[in-house]
């Protein structure tokens, strides 16, 4: 079971508490009715799948309720960096680089 | 290829079965291959296998970044049904169900397909319902699932409680006969055995790092470890790691790969007859012809290819389990592990031709995919052989996922499974 840390009640707290929302940075279509098929399909279905480093969003369900986003290397399942909801995604490279990956 | 026989075993024995000799060549590979499968689990195997035999392409390489048979066919609970709620699914399913029933005989190894029955329990109301909704569609397609009372799974499986006052209390289930078990590592074994001896190389420990494009964008070979190879077609058979080997193409695909469970107990005498699952409180278990009990817990709720998966997640199925079949509660937990699952958002797979004129996809099995592996390959085949799918695998494109024809599986069990 993973320890995740909330951003917002800034605690680390197990894994049971939280559900993991997918993956991190997917906009909805700005304009939807002028989103072609591809587009909506991109939106709703495709995702990176990431082996490695990878953004993704989580919500403290069982806490505040709330969502942040998380860097977690999906290989070992080490969480790299906790950043609430709305701040820019970081540069993954970089956060690779310094996990030595 | 040696036909291994009663006479075959009688004349071995007196060389103390030392002198049977390989089952598949270790060949080098060659320079260039009419096709190449990426992955030798179980289903690329029987693509290959079904590739030289039904359509004559023998021309074929099956190339695997392991051992074969050593990712998720490795990995998985052995379970064999058809029961899905969607035409398209049962049909699919069922085309293996026929496959599996004389797999032993046509590839001359024994995979132990074991029809000992499938039960799937129903413990609310909802679910005797969407039981009984499943049943009826599925004799609708021609596909066998029956309605057993408590009393009568009972009487099928003698161990299982059906007293009123445990907390999900037994309404009923629904029964495929014709479901069961087979040998997961026999079955790989048996389709390698048999691709070979029809001319498919099958080339172990050679990753395949980069797929490579013509100027007109349609695929010209495969990078390995082992240098390039040139191919015509390109068939990615790679289950957990599909998204991963896919890139190299530069084909996005709608899948999440999670870490999916399983363990086995201590060995015992036969005790338990047939396979038992519940999809409300998430158990699945049957006795493997060694004694094991097998058991299959749920995935992980996040991306992961650490092919270990989270401690609660085992505890939910033994909790389960022990309130289902209490006699088991004393048994002890040998091994547990985990094998990546690659699955959609529909949750059926994808058996198709991409953008990339020449390469293919069998992918989003999730965690139901052992079954399906005689059809699987056998459709899988076709639609590589003809650059066009099998009837049966038609529905199965990515592009439903633009069109919207999704097979909704998902929503059919309301569970991950």
């Amino acid at each position: 079971m993973l320890l995740i840390y909330c951003p917002y009640c800034e605690v680390e707290r197990a894994e049971t508490e939280f559900r993991c929302g997918g993956e991190a940075h997917i906009a909805r279509p700005a304009d939807p009715s002028k989103a072609s098929d591809e587009d909506w399909t991109e939106f709703l279905y495709m995702r990176s799948n990431v082996k490695g480093i990878a953004a993704e969003r989580w919500r403290h369900i069982h806490g505040c309720g709330r969502f942040f986003n998380a860097v977690r290397d999906t290989v070992s399942d080490n969480f790299l960096k906790v950043y609430k909801a709305g701040e820019p995604k970081p540069d993954l490279e970089a956060i690779a680089k310094e996990a030595g990956k | 290829m040696k036909r291994y026989s009663f006479l075959e075993l009688a004349k071995n024995a007196f060389s103390a079965h030392q002198n049977w000799g390989r089952q598949w060549r270790a060949p080098e590979p060659k320079a260039e291959y009419d096709v190449v499968i990426v992955g030798a689990g179980g289903h690329g195997l029987a693509t290959a296998y079904y590739l030289a035999k039904e359509h004559g392409i023998r021309n074929v390489a099956v190339i695997e970044k392991g051992w074969l048979g050593g990712g998720n066919t490795g990995r998985n609970t052995t379970i064999v049904r058809s029961n899905y709620l969607w035409e398209e699914s049962a049909a699919l399913y069922n085309h293996a169900i026929g496959l599996w029933q004389n797999l032993s005989q046509e590839l001359n190894y024994n995979v132990m397909y074991s029809a000992r029955g499938v039960l799937m329990l129903a413990h609310t109301v909802h679910d005797v319902q969407s039981a009984q909704r499943h049943i009826h569609a599925n004799r609708l397609a021609g596909v066998q699932n029956e309605w057993l009372t408590p009393e009568q799974a009972k009487e099928y499986c003698p161990p299982l409680n059906i007293s009123r006052n445990i907390r999900y209390p037994v309404m009923g289930g629904a029964l495929q006969r014709v479901g069961g078990t087979a040998r997961h590592d026999a079955v790989a074994w048996g389709y390698a055995r048999g691709a070979d001896a029809l001319g498919v190389d099958i080339i172990q420990n050679c990753a395949v790092t980069g797929i490579r494009r013509d100027q007109s964008g349609a695929v010209e070979g495969v990078e390995t470890a082992k240098g390039f190879i040139k191919a015509k077609k390109i068939g990615v058979v790679t289950a957990g790691h599909t998204s991963v080997v896919m890139e190299m193409a530069g084909v996005r695909l709608p899948l999440e790969s999670f870490p999916l469970q399983a363990l086995v107990s201590e060995p015992v005498k036969p005790a338990f007859p047939c396979v038992v699952m519940s999809n409300t409180i998430h158990a699945y278990i049957s006795q493997s012809d060694k004694g094991e009990l097998v058991i299959g817990a749920g995935t992980d709720q996040f991306v992961s290819y650490s092919q270990a998966g989270g401690i609660h997640i085992t505890n939910h199925t033994i909790d389960a389990i022990c309130e289902l079949f209490p006699h088991f509660r004393r048994m002890r937990m040998l091994r547990n592990w985990g094998g990546i699952v690659d699955t959609t958002p529909d949750r059926s797979p994808i058996l198709s031709k991409t953008p990339v004129p020449g390469l293919y996809v069998n992918c989003g099995w999730g965690t139901g995919g052992f079954k399906a592996t005689p059809g699987s390959g056998h459709v899988f085949a076709h639609t590589i052989a003809k650059d066009e799918p099998h009837p049966i695998n038609a529905p199965f494109t990515i592009d439903r996922f633009r069109t919207g024809r999704l097979i909704d599986e998902a929503a059919a069990a309301a569970v991950a499974h």
